[in-house]
């Protein structure tokens, strides 16, 4: 069994934000491409700025531990920031990820930067 | 916290019977059994008594019996053992794609020296076909190594068919029986087996210790050089406690192996039903027959088998998965993927193995808190759709 942190099993046994939004502004869905694993990260925006974000994750403890920090992270987050968030922080933020589970990390990251873009690109649309 | 161990195939404690016998042996009775004066040979005599147990278990006679490290010491020696010594007859093995990673890391080293390596495909239930093996026999054939008991889903082989095969055509046959050795019984006779492999630390013995079965006129290279115990097989001293140990916890599987067999298949059994009829999408990995007395392997579908194993381990349950998120190459276990399990489902995988101290309440407090497990990780799955028809 993995090293987790105490934080990241905090996270684990009550992630925030688990769900979808209703009408979502960007959605980020990625496919870990080391173990198979998928994260789905939906974001709501009003004014540049990231209301809600909520996730669905099927993966280990640590990609459902850092899928639930992401989302906490970003709330209240323009784009601008959130779009600089990387998944070192994040680990960073749980207190630290056993070195096998970084890249569950950056699935994490994936899915948010796939959602700030697809924000984006709606936005182009809608202009 | 109630805790409840359900991963006897991983270890299992030892016997306080066993512990008891093994005691003496670190201490008062500290002797080399190499050494000719009285403290040497009363060691001796534990240890032989210890081989006579063994031997009278599968039906063996005692200088058929070699102690070891353990298992993959007993499967390495076994296998390197047999393709060295019969290297110039032929270079030739086979096995088959779901052993243990003793016998496959064994194979493949190998096959960088020089050897050819078949591997023997499984069904969906992951047996073998004895068929496929008699087919991959060639004239340069040497060594095939099947085991008994498949330590991930359970499936029992049909060795003694294979053995018969090996017989016919002259090849020596191998078995790891790490995992079935002590429950069900085992007769080395009507296995038609050559070699056989198990473990201490499975049966209630110490770990640290094992037996490799050679049959009479099999011969191997051996890889320990020294002192030239164990009938210059395996130098190294005697783990003299290890040994006795390890003849204890045989001793104590024999007295009741048919009533203790039964009592996990009925424990298996209901503890399989109780997982498939609660939570849908689920399934039975391996065959659900032939398969280990103790052996409980289920796929739930749409989560994965770290955050299950997590969320049980939180209940104070544990048991193991064939999950790639577990493995440290991050791959699914070979064997998931030798049955034909796609990624998902080999994901979801749980492994629950029963053992002496589980009760018929332990089954009933499992299969009652896994479905709220499951149903919490379904509802973060992006895979599972609630409103499925
Ligand atoms: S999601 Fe597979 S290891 Fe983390």
């Amino acid at each position: 069994m993995q090293e987790y942190s105490e934080k990241v099993m905090e996270h684990f046994r009550n992630p925030r934000n688990v769900g979808e939004i209703k009408n979502p502004d960007g959605v980020g869905k990625v496919g870990n491409p080391v173990c198979g694993d998928i994260m789905e990260l939906q974001i709501k925006v009003e004014d540049g700025v990231i209301v809600d974000a909520r996730f669905k994750t099927f993966g280990c403890g640590a990609a459902i531990a850092t899928s639930s920090m992401v989302t906490e992270l970003i709330k209240g987050k323009t784009i601008d920031e959130a779009s600089k968030i990387s998944n070192h922080a994040v680990a960073e933020a749980l207190g630290g990820l056993p070195p096998i589970k970084m890249h569950c990390s950056v699935l994490a990251e994936e899915a948010l930067t796939k959602a700030i873009e697809d924000y984006r690109r709606r936005g182009e649309g809608r202009r | 916290m109630k805790r409840i161990y359900m991963d006897y195939a991983a270890t299992t404690p030892v016997d306080t019977r066993v512990l008891a016998a093994m005691l003496p042996f670190f201490n008062d009775n500290f002797g080399n059994p190499s050494s000719l004066h009285a403290f040497g040979q009363e060691a001796k005599r534990a240890v032989e008594k210890a081989r006579d147990t063994i031997a009278a278990y599968i039906g063996a006679s005692p200088e058929e019996i070699v102690f070891t490290s353990g298992g993959t010491e007993s499967d390495n020696c076994a296998i390197k053992g047999v393709a060295y010594a019969k290297k110039d007859k032929g270079n030739h093995i086979i096995t088959s794609s779901i052993e243990h990673h003793a016998v496959l890391e064994s194979c493949r080293f190998l096959e960088e020296n020089g050897f050819e390596v078949t591997s023997v495909p499984v069904d969906a239930d992951g047996l073998v076909d004895p068929s496929d093996v008699e087919k991959a026999i060639t004239d340069r054939t040497t060594l095939i190594s099947i085991m008994h008991g498949n330590n991930e889903i359970g499936t029992m082989q049909p060795v003694a068919e294979i053995g018969d095969i090996a017989r016919r055509r002259g090849v020596v046959f191998h078995t790891d029986a790490v995992q079935s050795f002590g429950c069900p019984p085992i007769d080395i006779d009507g296995m038609n087996v050559d070699l056989l492999s198990a473990s201490g630390h499975k049966i209630y013995g110490p770990k640290g210790v094992g037996i490799l079965y050679i049959r009479k006129g099999t011969r191997i290279q051996p890889f320990m050089h020294g002192g030239g115990q164990e009938r210059g097989r395996r130098a190294s001293t005697h783990n003299v406690p290890g040994i006795v140990g390890m003849g204890k916890a045989v001793e104590l599987a024999m007295a009741d192996m048919d009533q203790e067999t039964d009592r996990l298949i009925s424990l298996r059994d209901r503890m399989i039903r109780g997982i498939l009829e609660n939570i849908d999408d689920s399934r039975l990995n391996g065959h659900p027959l032939r398969r280990l007395p103790n052996n409980v392997n289920v796929s739930i579908e749409y989560v994965e088998g770290e955050s299950l194993l997590l969320s049980l381990d939180m209940e104070g349950i544990a048991c193991s998965t064939g999950s790639a998120c577990t493995s440290s190459n991050l791959e699914p276990s070979h064997v998931m993927m030798a049955i034909g399990l796609p990624h998902e489902t080999a994901h979801g995988s749980l492994r629950f193995t029963l053992g002496r101290y589980t009760s018929e309440e332990d089954i009933e407090y499992v299969t009652g808190i896994l479905p709220g497990i499951v149903k919490r990780l379904r509802a973060m799955s992006p895979l599972y759709k609630e409103d499925r028809i």
